[in-house]
């Protein structure tokens, strides 16, 4: 009897441990502990996500008025406006890309969006033949904001001829086409938002890699060290080629703008991390920051939360530096850019070593067993 | 112990049924874990992605062309099979211990301490006659049935989960563990969403209960479960801690591999328990294996009490290999494989190349995304070793690219236990220029606390 007991003891464990083994498919109740991430979630995409996408789909509505009037009064007046509603549409863009999640992330928002260097050939041999497809990868570089950099300020040097180019029916309909393709893609991404999407990433408020805790912050990081990193300063300057390339800025036919879009991008990034809403009527929410400030104080850890916020402002003292072409700056003085990207370089490092390991979070994550 | 009592010990005897179920039950799991493996599509995300694979000491020379991999797998599973049956047991645990050891030699990435696990209780089996019972070979060849076996071929395995739990244990009373609740006060905090137990998982004491009953588990297990009286109880905390372990860390079949070896610890009339209830399901019985006899002595027998003695010496010695070299095995990985260190290191870094043509001046970042797939690039930023071979495959590439005569440096830093992170390999050295040695890492800058 003694062994029936003990072979009943031992089922009943193994049934236990069946029935724990199947549970890590389907969602569990969540407890919450001492930091409210649902909050947190909530926030993001009520305060900074949405509002951030509705602006942007709203200045790519008057991103194509403005194309659209141009091309029936073309004048050099009606130029600039256009010039100046499409610098208003590329920051705001920069205040979206950091959000590749979702049906951003789907589409590949950003590779319809900002691929740059652009295919100034590419752009061209569209336009001659006017045979085209957007939607394929490999027209990624001949669209987007760059493509309009290259349209509105490098096509002519003198306004008068570019107004009349521009103005031609094969240009006029590919600016008109590329603007359209970013609203219809913008538009997608926010009715996705509204459309259900916010329920299910504010729901998704788990630890596992697939939670959305752990999405955004991979994403915000690939987005930092990928895009906003590499792209803006890097590359241009040689980070990884070994030799500058002032072509390789961000907007290099409109180059004094480089720098206020590498701002925005900047501005954008921080209050993200800070947990700043968007927008005029600006509230404060539970952040990344306070995450991590919960975590270090609990564990009694280095304050990594203040480390991070205080190399950013390492960042925008070296910014102040440089020339607010970057493609100038790269030109003339590339020591400067190599020390911006410095100082970004070394967020990265505590972001990537030391955030990911207090929040952790697993960078890339691999489903992998450990031990 | 005298000579005369230990001569007498390996005279005494006991029943072949432990032996012939934990064959059965590790040849299962065996067989779950590869198609489990399979199955997730690890073997391509592994083996046939990477276009470079990181190599053990000594065995640079290991790989297989992916057209094989699959193969490899697949045979790796068929002996696993034969283990389980006891079908041409010598050559089936074998060829499971080559294949299976092979297939962890390919890439150090994918280093955990229970296939390590795995392959030396394989290589243990080799050695022991767990086909003289309940299995195909003995119904079929009357010669090798016994029903008794030395008692010290149970034992020997019994030491060996012995070692493994003692040394985890014993890893487990360092400073960052048993001080500073780390790295479960790390760990602990993001499983805020299992069930029951989420809402404290942030909780300091929480950390440090887990911390302390951890290291007090691994200790003392062992003994719970040798002692008849606490045996129960202690299988019950072996269920428990490993069922645990399965829902907080994503660690795989471990947890049931070490369930299913506890087992052994149990008497022989536990075994002809499952062994009857393995006997109902297949319908094989058991009575043709009860004859009374016990294994004879063959020279095989007497090769194996040395292999294994020698192979339990060397288990004794090799997790405490690193002594010797570093005092911070946690920092320099100078013997941290094979030791069973477990879960005893949270361990971020951060690892970026530069190449410099020393003639020209011309210097470029390596974008590591080129080279190496995200789960190597993880495992490359903590780990010397891995940042030193893959320093000398780059500086390799890029000569062979037309770049001429090139330096490799490494910008690199990681954290250990929620320590800000620091510097980790010497910026200043051409990693060209070392060598791979896996007890002498001066290149690695101490660690300050």
């Amino acid at each position: 009897m003694q062994h029936l007991s003990k072979i009943s003891a031992v089922t009943l464990l193994f049934v236990m441990f069946l029935v724990t083994s199947c549970g890590d498919e389907e969602p569990m109740d969540v407890l919450t502990d001492n930091f409210d991430r649902s909050a947190m979630l909530e926030f993001w995409a009520d305060d900074i996500m949405i509002p951030s996408i509705t602006h942007y789909v709203e200045e790519l509505g008057g991103l194509a008025n403005s194309q659209e009037h141009f091309a029936n009064n073309p004048s050099i007046e009606s130029l600039n406006l256009l010039r100046s509603q499409w610098l208003t549409a590329y920051n705001a863009w920069q205040e979206v890309s950091l959000f590749d999640i979702g049906k951003a992330e789907e589409v590949g928002l950003r590779n319809y969006t900002n691929i740059y260097p652009t295919n100034v050939d590419l752009i061209e041999s569209n336009i001659a033949t006017q045979a085209y497809n957007l939607m394929l990868p490999s027209n990624y570089a001949a669209q987007g904001f760059p493509a309009m950099d290259y349209l509105l300020f490098g096509l002519r040097s003198d306004d008068a001829e570019l107004v009349q180019q521009l103005s031609s029916q094969q240009y006029a309909q590919y600016l008109s086409d590329i603007i359209q393709n970013l609203v219809m893609l913008s538009e997608e991404v926010l009715d996705d938002w509204t459309g259900g999407y916010r329920e299910i990433f504010v729901a998704n408020n788990g630890s596992s890699a697939t939670s959305s805790v752990d999405k955004l912050v991979n994403d915000f990081l690939f987005y930092y060290e990928r895009f906003f990193r590499a792209g803006k300063v890097g590359i241009p300057a040689g980070i990884f080629s070994g030799s500058e390339n002032g072509l390789a800025v961000e907007a290099p036919y409109a180059s004094i703008y480089s720098k206020m879009l590498f701002t925005t991008a900047l501005d954008a990034i921080e209050r993200f991390y800070d947990g700043i809403g968007y927008g005029a009527n600006t509230t404060n929410g539970p952040s990344l920051y306070d995450y991590i400030f919960h975590i270090v104080e609990s564990n009694n850890t280095a304050p990594i939360h203040d480390t991070i916020k205080d190399q950013w402002s390492v960042v925008r003292e070296q910014l102040d530096v440089v020339s607010t072409s970057f493609k100038n700056q790269v030109e003339t003085d590339n020591i400067q850019m190599l020390k911006l990207y410095d100082e970004l370089q070394k967020v990265v490092v505590i972001m990537k070593v030391d955030m990911m390991q207090a929040l952790n979070i697993k960078i890339d994550y691999v489903d992998a067993d450990g031990d | 112990m005298e000579i005369r009592q230990l001569a007498q010990y390996q005279q005494q005897t006991q029943s072949a049924a432990p032996l012939a179920v934990i064959r059965i039950l590790f040849g299962l799991l065996m067989i779950i874990s590869l198609l489990r493996f399979w199955y997730h599509g690890w073997i391509e995300k592994l083996y046939i992605l990477p276009q470079f694979h990181f190599h053990y000491f000594g065995f640079s020379q290991v790989s297989i062309s992916p057209n094989y991999i699959y193969g490899l797998f697949i045979l790796c599973g068929i002996s696993a099979l034969g283990v389980a049956l006891g079908f041409k047991y010598r050559s089936a645990i074998t060829l499971f211990f080559l294949s299976f050891t092979y297939i962890e030699l390919l890439d150090k990435t994918t280093y955990l301490n229970h296939y390590y696990f795995v392959s030396v209780f394989a290589f243990l089996l080799i050695w022991l006659p767990a086909n003289c019972y309940y299995a195909y070979d003995a119904s079929k060849d009357n010669r090798v049935v016994a029903q008794y076996i030395p008692q010290w071929n149970v034992d020997i395995l019994k030491l060996f989960l012995a070692i493994v739990y003692i040394y985890a244990g014993a890893a487990k009373l360092n400073y960052d563990w048993m001080v500073n609740a780390m790295p479960l006060s790390i760990w602990l905090p993001s499983k805020f969403d299992i069930p029951f137990l989420g809402s404290i998982m942030d909780e300091r004491w929480v950390h440090y209960l887990f911390s302390w009953g951890g290291a007090l588990y691994d200790l003392s297990i062992v003994f719970l479960l040798l002692y008849r009286k606490t045996r129960i109880f202690g299988f019950f905390l072996v269920v428990v801690f490993h069922l645990l372990t399965r829902v907080l860390f994503p660690i795989g079949m471990f947890p049931y591999i070490m369930i299913v070896s506890t087992l052994l610890f149990f008497g022989p009339q536990f075994h002809q328990r499952i062994l009857a209830i393995i006997s109902k399901i297949t319908t094989i019985k058991k009575d043709h294996f009860d004859n009374g006899n016990t294994t004879q002595m063959s020279t095989f027998a007497a090769i194996s009490k040395w292999v294994l003695t020698i192979t339990i010496v060397l288990q004794l010695i090799i997790p405490l290999r690193s002594h010797l070299f570093t005092d911070n095995v946690y920092w320099t990985e100078i013997g941290y494989r094979f030791s069973w260190r477990v879960m005893l290191m949270e361990k971020t870094g951060y690892a970026n190349f530069k190449i410099v043509n020393e003639e020209t001046g011309k210097r470029f970042y390596v974008q590591n995304d080129d080279f190496l797939t995200a789960f190597q690039q993880k495992q490359m930023s903590t780990q010397p070793d891995f940042i030193i071979e893959y320093a000398h495959y780059l500086g390799n590439h890029f000569e062979a690219q037309g770049h001429g005569d090139v330096a490799v440096y490494v910008e690199s830093y990681a954290s250990l236990n929620g320590r800000p992170s620091q510097v980790y390999i010497d910026p200043n050295v051409n990693l060209r220029e070392l060598d791979n040695n896996p007890f002498y890492r001066p290149y690695i800058l101490p660690l300050n606390d």
